[in-house]
């Protein structure tokens, strides 16, 4: 039977999706081994049935992100980190450098939002509708949340990285990754 | 302020390697020392101000802010904090009207914590200037604090001196020796330079050899021969050598140093002495913690005693061209300076950083010498090694750890004080000489040492089996053993010096792993993941603080795991026990002034 794989983005920029799409014509080699269920690639918005292998790109700043990471964990049997993001926080984490403040999210609203230069906001509003999730009073990587069983570092891990992963992962070996497939930037 | 600066950067000739005394002057006199001081400093000097900067900032005992007149240090070591030291803070803040860290606007009073004061056996303790205040209650805090508002000079606050040389016109210290077991070779009535006079008549080969034979070790806690040591300062080709003594005493619970530097200081200068003519040495240094600088009046004493009775300075007694002179090299409140190689880069006027080795300081030491660290207690066995012999020394003891050795022990026991007996007693018997029926756990060679259980009383004490520097810190059943580990680790946080990652931040990882075990909010992989990332502080540190900073941590896990197994627990639902999602909310439903649409269950009745 085919193995499933769902897949997400949470606070990230797709650039991890993009990644695995740049395993190019293997992508046909991977769909004879497995089969995609909730995933941006195929617009699936939630679990048809349990996942064998979750790959969460991004990691959370807000409860939407939670909520849905801790989905993943309850659906998938492996769920892999992938990036930077997800692993260590990227460049959303960067917002936890407000530390020194009474007040550290409302700093990092406003001048996200009214106080810096770079900002055109004619209402002049922090945007709050009832429909936008709640931010995490600071941004939370995957292992922070959940349990994770592996992860996969890079900015992004290159499409060579993640197919040598899943390859190894369904073939059930171990993954042996080259010196320069393995890094963080 | 220029004057006095310069006068003071006179008077040690603008020697840029003095520059902790110059420091310590400023310090003193200025009661801080701003960067318009290290300004001032570093021109007389001929250095940079940021070196200046890089000492000041290093040692606890220098600020660049004023500090007030009169400084009150409350120890905060975990046997204070077990007697009540605590409680004495709160109160000198009440009194004082002052919070801890802070200097009062008149520029009276700064009150502050210290780590270790040295005075476990008679603790809670603090120190007030140079005055050092021990077994303080809440009425004799409110005493001293208003005593002091009076106008009393801090050292005219003790009221009653202690024993022995405590008493001493020079020392008049409130500290008690606590010596409860006097041994063969150190606690017992000495010869006044017996060791030495037999030592000048011998070759040097000869009394190398006498010093192998005895098998002495560092009493530091690491426990190299210190034969071994001396061999090898010996044999290198150099045109001057240091013999350094180690009276740095920081590890928690031992204070056996203060009790041979109070009353057996003769004999330790005694085996420098024999230390410089065995190595051919012709100059040494005290490197007294500044915890202890109540003592250095009464060791200068001693130092010019010795020098007019003929046994320290020119041709020493009466051997012609042995000419060997000490000088105190006064710390400035860091553990790590305990490290030989920090101690030196101390002496040095520099950071007390550890330095690479090799080399070793027996090759290129002080100033690039080769240099002798030994402790103070190494220096008396060796003194009574040239009086006695090697093989009475060895005679006491056992086979890889020989002599005597002076245990500090302090705790929940009722005799707690300064213990001689031989290398190889068990913990059993060291307890039922202090006294202590109902101790559960006891702490060997202070918080970098080994946290042992009560099934393992029956280990000895020696090189062999439960290695010490001397502290023995006695813990009963009513102790968290938890909150003990976290304490130590709060200490080498404090205390690490910074230069490598490993100590500086893996140790703050271990604390906060232990903070969130004592939560309750860890599972089993946790403990995988503390004993992990100690092996790599261990293994990847670049000194012996953080060689064994992991310690309280890796020796809890494996003799109290118990204490472990029952705050642990197992979350099927993958989720992490410590991840807050309403504590994580808290924060942004303010600011939206709205619920959680997923995580509120009656948010449709808001």
């Amino acid at each position: 039977m085919k193995k499933r794989i769902a897949t997400v983005s949470l606070a990230g920029c797709f650039g991890c999706h993009m990644s695995l799409l740049d395993i190019d014509e293997r992508l046909l080699e991977l769909l004879q081994q497995v089969e995609f269920d909730r995933s941006p690639l195929n617009d699936l918005k939630r679990f048809t049935r349990r996942c064998d292998i979750g790959l969460v790109e991004g990691g959370c700043c807000n409860e939407e992100n939670v909520h849905t990471l801790q989905e993943f964990r309850r659906n998938c049997d492996v769920l892999i980190a992938v990036g930077q993001c997800a692993v260590m926080g990227g460049l959303p984490v960067m917002r936890n450098a407000i530390m020194h403040s009474d007040d550290p999210l409302r700093e990092c609203l406003e001048t996200a939002y009214l106080d810096s230069d770079k900002v055109y906001n004619p209402s002049n509003q922090i945007p709050n509708d009832a429909a936008l999730p709640l931010l995490l009073d600071k941004v939370y990587t995957l292992a922070d949340v959940v349990k994770v069983d592996y992860q996969i570092p890079g900015c992004p891990p290159s499409g060579d990285t993640l197919w040598n992963t899943l390859e190894a992962l369904l073939a059930g070996k171990p993954v042996e990754l080259a010196y320069e497939q393995l890094r963080y930037d | 302020m220029e004057s006095r600066i310069v006068s003071i950067c006179r008077r040690y000739a603008d020697d840029r390697t003095r520059l902790m005394d110059i420091l310590l002057e400023v310090q003193r006199e200025l009661r801080g020392i701003e960067p318009a001081a290290m300004e001032l400093i570093a021109r007389q000097l001929g250095i940079t101000r940021v070196e200046v900067e890089g000492v000041v900032s290093f040692y606890a005992f220098f600020s660049r802010r004023t500090k007030g007149e009169i400084i009150i240090r409350v120890c905060d070591d975990i046997i204070d904090r077990h007697a009540g030291g605590r409680e004495i803070a709160k109160v000198f803040v009440e009194e004082l009207g002052l919070a801890i860290g802070t200097t009062s606007a008149d520029g009276r009073f700064s009150l502050e914590i210290t780590p270790f004061l040295g005075m476990s056996d008679q603790a809670p303790s603090a120190m007030v200037n140079e005055t050092i205040l021990t077994r303080l209650t809440v009425q004799k805090v409110r005493l001293v604090c208003a005593r002091l508002r009076e106008g009393t000079e801090p050292r005219d606050l003790v009221v009653h001196t202690g024993d022995g040389n405590n008493s001493h016109p020079l020392i008049r210290a409130e500290v008690n020796n606590n010596i409860r077991l006097a041994g063969e070779v150190l606690l017992c009535p000495v010869p006044a330079n017996a060791g030495l006079r037999s030592a000048l008549q011998r070759r040097p080969q000869e009394l190398l050899a006498e010093l192998e034979e005895s098998g002495l070790t560092g009493r530091g806690g690491a426990g190299f021969p210190t034969g071994k040591k001396w061999r090898a300062a010996a044999d290198t080709a150099a045109t001057r050598r240091f013999i350094i003594c180690n009276a740095d005493e920081g590890e928690p619970g031992t204070f056996k140093d203060r009790v041979l530097l109070t009353e057996r200081a003769d004999l330790m200068i005694e085996g420098m002495t024999i230390a410089a003519y065995t190595v051919g040495s012709d100059a040494g240094i005290i490197y007294l913690r500044g915890e202890y600088s109540y003592l250095r009046p009464y060791l200068e004493s001693v130092l010019q005693a010795r020098r007019e009775h003929g046994v320290l300075g020119k041709n020493i007694g009466g051997k012609q061209g042995f000419d060997f002179d000490i000088r105190i090299q006064l710390g400035a409140g860091a553990y790590i300076c305990g490290e030989e190689s920090a101690l030196i880069s101390s002496c040095e006027g520099l950071r007390g950083e550890p330095k690479n080795r090799p080399p070793f300081p027996v090759e290129s030491g002080y100033l690039g010498f080769p240099t002798v660290v030994d402790n103070v207690e190494t220096y008396c066995c060796a003194a009574r090694i040239m009086e006695q012999g090697g093989a009475w020394f060895g005679s006491f003891g056992t086979d890889r750890s020989s002599g005597t050795k002076l245990f500090s022990v302090s705790g929940d026991c009722a005799r707690p004080g300064v213990y001689e007996l031989p290398f190889g007693i068990t913990v059993r018997d060291l307890l039922d000489r202090v006294d202590a029926p109902d101790a559960a756990a006891v702490q060997v060679g202070g918080p970098s040492g080994e946290m042992i259980n009560m099934s393992q009383f029956e280990r000895r004490l020696c090189l062999e089996d439960l290695p010490t520097g001397g502290s023995v810190m006695v813990f009963s059943q009513r102790r968290n053993i938890l909150e003990i580990v976290d304490h130590f680790l709060e200490f080498f946080v404090e205390e690490s010096c910074g230069y490598c990652t490993p100590c500086r931040v893996g140790n703050v990882f271990l604390k906060k792993r232990i903070e969130k075990v004592r939560k309750g909010l860890c599972e089993l992989e946790d403990l995988a993941y503390l004993k992990e990332l100690g092996k790599t502080i261990a293994v990847t540190s670049r000194c012996g603080l953080g060689h064994t900073s992991p310690n309280p941590v890796l020796s809890t896990i494996r003799n109290f795991p118990l204490v472990y197994a029952v705050l642990l627990k197992e979350h099927g639902d993958g989720v992490q026990a410590s991840f807050d999602i309403q504590a994580a909310l808290e924060e942004s439903r303010r600011l939206a002034k709205r619920r959680s649409m997923i995580y509120d269950p009656n948010y449709d009745e808001a």
